[in-house]
């Protein structure tokens, strides 16, 4: 779902959390990848396509970068990485992030 | 952050928090409960179906003032292939009474309003606050919580866990080990809005308190093991699909994309036909039953609800189980008060066997089996719902051949599906004594 011409996210998901609230805390992102020496594990690589809230992409360089703004802090990420330490990965602080309106 | 000394610190305001928060301060308790979100409910994700029976035993009237969308009078469940769906109905004049046995409902809401019955009961609740570890004292006893705001901890007799399916706080207190990928299934639903009168007339309901629940297994999860569902709200449709983590990480498959594919099954789409999306949610449901279960309590605290992996996955049940947990955690935490004992691991035995004891812990034992089965057995998620399919499809369709050629195919299909009529006498063999 990856819009190669910028690396952005693809119209249909901005479209999809679009619906959704967030309260973002500018400059303070509660998910951070720590890269390996080695290059980035088949686990993070896999975020790119089953996060929910496609927040994983492949940048220029052939990483993975993580932009957490449209995160529904559901974890997935968090379980799927535990292994590699390729993540750093907290709630938002306190009323911060994701608000659901119906859930 | 308060200076006081609790007589318990909740951490958490989603069913069992509240359960276990409401339970303590109807009987006296000091309680403090701590929610991360805006207001509580603001982070919580359900399909969502409410059993009544599990409320009922903690607020008896929460009929007349809780906002409940419809009551359930009709449950599907269907086998879904490509084009097709084969399934059953429960349809029943019986659940027309007077107090309901099942409901569907819009959590955020729900879980204010749990929440204010909370506060009435003398609870003390701290929103906005993302509680970050546990205190614990020299001999290792928890005595309180540090959170993400100013004015350092705040101290108690005992900490309940009521943290949800992640459970960061009670691991990074190195109170348990992480969930395992294949001991949890990620869910992506959407509400999808229409007139009141269209979702009566579409799932022939009788009136606006009428509700249908479908639930489905096949082809709308693309060979991983997991559901779909479809919920009517008053004046929604909530859709969704899980499966578990570990097939997702193994599959790559989005989830969004399998939610996409799911509405646009022929024999979804008119029922969404019209419907404007108002929000889209991602959850982790915890699905690995009993073998899953961490350990529940230690000195000065204890875990309910999904942060126990309390979940009947067969029976789509959580939420009932995660209330009862609650109840029983405040129970015990009563009884050890009243007696003037310390919440020790010693102690606690009394909600350890009260779980026990209870239908949050014989259901899961129950179905302990099943989560290992079906991970290992992914031809119940397509092989046999895709051959019912094919078989009614051909059995239904009037074409000029005999009856008997027909029927001599479709066993030879199902023969074929399993390489030979041992794997199918297997495969059922093993599912009814994983059921038993």
């Amino acid at each position: 779902m990856t819009d190669k011409t910028n690396g952005s996210k693809s119209p249909r998901m901005e479209e999809r959390l679009y619906q959704n609230r967030y309260q973002v805390d500018e400059g303070r992102p509660h998910v951070k990848i720590n890269h390996q020496a080695g290059g980035d594990s088949e686990e993070l690589k896999a975020l790119t396509k089953i996060c929910p809230a496609g927040c994983y992409s492949i940048n220029e360089d052939g990483q993975v970068e993580v932009a957490a703004d449209g995160c529904m802090e559901c974890g997935t990420c968090r379980i799927v990485c535990q292994a590699t330490g390729e993540l750093e990965w907290s709630y938002p602080r306190g009323g911060y992030g994701i608000l659901f309106k119906f859930g | 952050m308060p200076a006081e000394h609790f007589d318990a610190i909740v951490v958490g305001a989603g069913p069992s928090g509240n359960a276990a928060a409401y339970t303590m301060g109807k009987a006296g308790l000091n309680v403090l409960q701590i929610d991360r979100g805006e207001y509580p409910g603001s982070k919580n994700v359900q399909g969502a179906i409410l059993y009544a029976d599990a409320l009922e035993r903690i607020i008896p009237d929460f009929r007349e003032t809780a906002p409940l969308e419809r009551h359930v009078v009709e449950q599907r469940f269907w086998m879904l292939s490509e084009k097709s769906h084969t399934g059953t109905h429960h349809r029943s004049d019986t659940f027309n009474e007077e107090k309901p046995n099942r409901y569907t409902i819009l959590r955020a809401q729900f879980d204010k309003w749990f929440s204010k019955q909370v506060r009435e009961a003398g609870v003390t609740l701290i929103t906005e606050t993302t509680v970050t570890e546990l205190v614990k004292n020299e001999a290792g006893k928890v005595i309180g919580v540090l959170t993400d705001r100013e004015g350092g901890p705040v101290y108690a007799d005992v900490v309940v866990l009521a943290e949800g399916v992640n459970g960061l706080v009670g691991q990074r207190s190195g109170l348990r080990s992480e969930i395992k990928p294949q001991h949890v299934a990620l869910a992506v639903k959407e509400t999808h809005f229409l007139p009141e009168e269209t979702v009566r007339e579409r799932f022939n309901l009788a009136d606006e308190d009428e509700g249908v629940v479908i639930e489905v297994l096949g082809s709308v999860s693309s060979g991983m093991v997991g559901t779909g569902f479809l919920y009517t709200n008053k004046e929604s449709i909530s859709i969704g699909v899980g499966c578990l983590v570990a097939d997702f990480a193994r599959e790559k498959i989005p989830p969004y994309e399998l939610l996409d594919r799911f509405k646009n099954h022929p024999s979804v789409k008119p029922l969404l036909k019209g419907a404007e999306m108002k929000e889209y949610v991602a959850h982790l449901i915890p699905e690995g039953g009993y073998d899953a279960i961490p350990q529940l309590t230690g000195d000065g605290w204890l875990i309910v609800g999904d942060a126990g992996q309390f979940v009947n996955a067969v029976h789509r049940e959580g939420s009932n189980l995660a209330m009862t947990s609650g109840r029983l955690a405040g129970e015990s935490l009563i009884a050890l008060k009243a007696q003037g004992l310390p919440a020790t691991n010693d102690n606690l035995k009394l909600y350890r066997d009260a779980l026990e004891d209870s239908v949050v812990i014989k259901d899961l034992k129950k179905y302990r089996k099943i989560p290992g089965l079906l991970e290992k057995n992914r031809q119940l998620f397509t092989t046999y719902p895709a051959l019912l399919n094919r078989s009614m499809n051909a059995f239904l369709r009037v074409d000029g051949r005999d009856k008997r050629s027909k029927e001599t195919e479709i066993l030879k299909g199902l023969k074929k599906a399993r390489g030979n009529w041992l794997n199918v006498a297997f495969d059922m063999l093993k599912v009814a004594r994983a059921w038993r």
